[in-house]
């Protein structure tokens, strides 16, 4: 149960969406794929589905080439695409038979198969419903359903949460942290607290290149400085601070208010409680910048 | 596998009303020539013969098909869908097959009732059963093969595009080429080009039929046609 991602280049005409690509995810794992809009996302799942060819490299799922034996491939991966196309005709448990027969389940395991999914999924009430009946929510439901059905070892999902409200935005979540535990999950988002919520590793590409990929806890550990926030009823000199041992840079974001960077805050924070003492200011806060994905994100991908 | 989607086809025709309104203005329109319209009406014509069923139902085909046809690609492009059943472990050549069969089961099920008519014909000849069966059912695998011929354009037409009106426009007018439009070509010109139009042409092949004899070049003819235009539909939906 893996996937691999190998000198992935895909053009469009002029445009290059993917430039050498490369990034893996071994089984149990989840894969947050983040990037801005038009940054490649779609196109590596598009080209891990089997839907589009690559113009170089490749992508293997469990060791098999998604550009030699797609067919191969289709079977072991489930796919829920952006927009989640679904034929709004059929009725719910309508289409996901389909679907098991497209996979080539027969008789009896299918119809228990899709048995399971409609109960896991949470579709049960809904199964005899017409699929453009549906919410969206219950929509992503079926979308989810289909990916699922053929038992597949990787899973992909591209923004599978995008569109809905925040009742059913937990719901799904849930949903993903579940089938998450033991299959091979990537995941493509804009919402970082989701990332933060259910994902083990990290995947930021953008422009076509990756700029980031490491264990969700390496990346958002602190690297280097962090930051203090002081703010005081009365206007502060950074000269005050200066001498402090344990700052390494010192930045005004208001008259009343300093941004302090350090190796160590537990240290700072001593030393700057005791300069307020010292001065008799009057505290209103202190409190550490956290570093979270979104302004990694954000430094990484804004030019 | 294959006949899931097949199955699916052959569902999403008769889901919506299209479906039956289609067959039913095809059914219509032919029972008013055959039977009722005093130009073409076997009842006033004398003789008890179908001619007027097998030379005016290519003409509706031209429409009829290509309207059974129309969403078959182009609508599973628009809504998305196709990607679905491209990264299923369908092959290319089965989604095709599977989408080309049903459009013929449904051609075939709208030829079906006029089988009646040539029971009816049977019974009313004077003496009864006075009928060139031959012809009659030369002329009917004729129509047949000719439906295959559109569902296989109109199949490709709704290939070439998302948007089903111009898939059937398309379609329409592919079919009018292959059917009208070369013979009519080769009527401009009496020499061996012209005979070679004509015999590229639907309908040359389809009124040798009508003599009932099926010979082999006739059905190798039909059969290619369909071949290069299924293989020619694939193409447009490779992978890319």
């Amino acid at each position: 149960m893996s996937l691999e991602v190998k000198q992935l280049t895909k053009r469009y005409r002029h445009q290059k969406a993917l430039d050498a690509v490369s990034f893996e995810a071994q089984s149990g794992q989840v894969l947050g794929f983040l990037g801005p809009n038009g940054a490649g996302k779609s196109t590596t799942m598009k080209i891990a589905s089997g839907y589009l060819l690559p113009d170089e490299g490749d992508i293997l799922i469990n060791g098999v080439s998604v550009v030699e034996r797609p067919k191969e491939v289709s079977k072991l991966i489930g796919y829920l695409p952006e927009h989640n196309p679904l034929y709004l005709d059929m009725y719910v448990k309508e289409f996901l038979d389909f679907v098991a027969g497209l996979y080539d389940l027969k008789g009896k395991s299918a119809k228990d198969q899709v048995k399971a999914i409609v109960d896991r999924c949470g579709l049960g009430p809904e199964q005899h419903k017409k699929i453009g009946q549906l919410s969206k929510g219950y929509r992503q439901r079926v979308g989810l359903a289909k990916a699922l059905v053929h038992d597949p070892d990787v899973i992909i999902l591209d923004e599978p949460t995008t569109g809905l409200d925040p009742n059913q935005l937990v719901e799904i979540r849930n949903l993903i942290k579940e089938i998450g535990r033991n299959k091979t999950l990537l995941l493509s988002t804009h919402i970082m607290q989701e990332v933060e919520a259910i994902c083990d590793k990290v995947v930021i590409i953008h422009r076509g290149n990756i700029v980031a990929q490491d264990l969700l806890q390496n990346l958002t550990a602190d690297q280097g400085l962090s930051a203090l926030v002081l703010e005081t009823e009365e206007p502060l000199k950074q000269s005050w601070f200066s001498a402090l041992p344990a700052l390494r840079q010192i930045h005004t974001i208001k008259d009343n208010e300093l941004e302090l960077l350090t190796e160590d805050t537990v240290q700072l924070r001593r030393e700057l409680l005791a300069i307020v003492q010292e001065r008799n200011l009057s505290l209103l806060s202190l409190k550490k910048k956290e570093k979270n994905l979104e302004t990694i994100f954000r430094q990484l991908t804004q030019t | 596998m294959m006949w899931q989607l097949f199955l699916k086809e052959i569902n999403a025709f008769f889901n919506q009303l299209t479906g039956y309104l289609l067959l039913t203005v095809f059914l219509i329109a032919l029972g008013l020539v055959v039977w009722v319209f005093p130009e073409t009406s076997v009842l006033d014509y004398g003789f008890a013969d179908l001619e007027a069923l097998f030379v005016y139902t290519p003409f509706v085909f031209v429409f009829l098909v290509p309207a059974i046809t129309m969403r078959m690609i182009a609508e599973e492009k628009k809504s998305g869908t196709w990607e679905l059943l491209v990264t299923s472990p369908l092959t290319n050549t089965q989604i095709i097959l599977a989408k080309y069969f049903a459009s013929l089961a449904v051609i075939f099920l709208a030829l079906l009732p006029t089988l009646i008519y040539y029971y009816s014909i049977v019974k009313l000849g004077d003496p009864v059963g006075n009928i060139d069966s031959a012809g009659f059912f030369g002329s009917f695998i004729g129509l047949v093969l000719i439906g295959a011929v559109f569902g296989a354009i109109g199949l490709f037409s709704s290939s070439l595009t998302d948007n089903q009106i111009t898939a059937f426009v398309i379609g329409v007018f592919l079919g009018f080429l292959l059917y009208f439009g070369l013979s009519a070509l080769a009527s401009l010109q009496r020499n061996n080009l012209a005979l070679w139009i004509e015999e590229l042409s639907l309908s040359y092949h389809y009124q040798s039929m009508g003599r009932g004899v099926i010979n082999s070049s006739n059905l190798v003819y039909f059969l290619s046609v369909i071949g290069v235009l299924l293989a020619a539909t694939g193409v447009m939906i490779r992978r890319k």
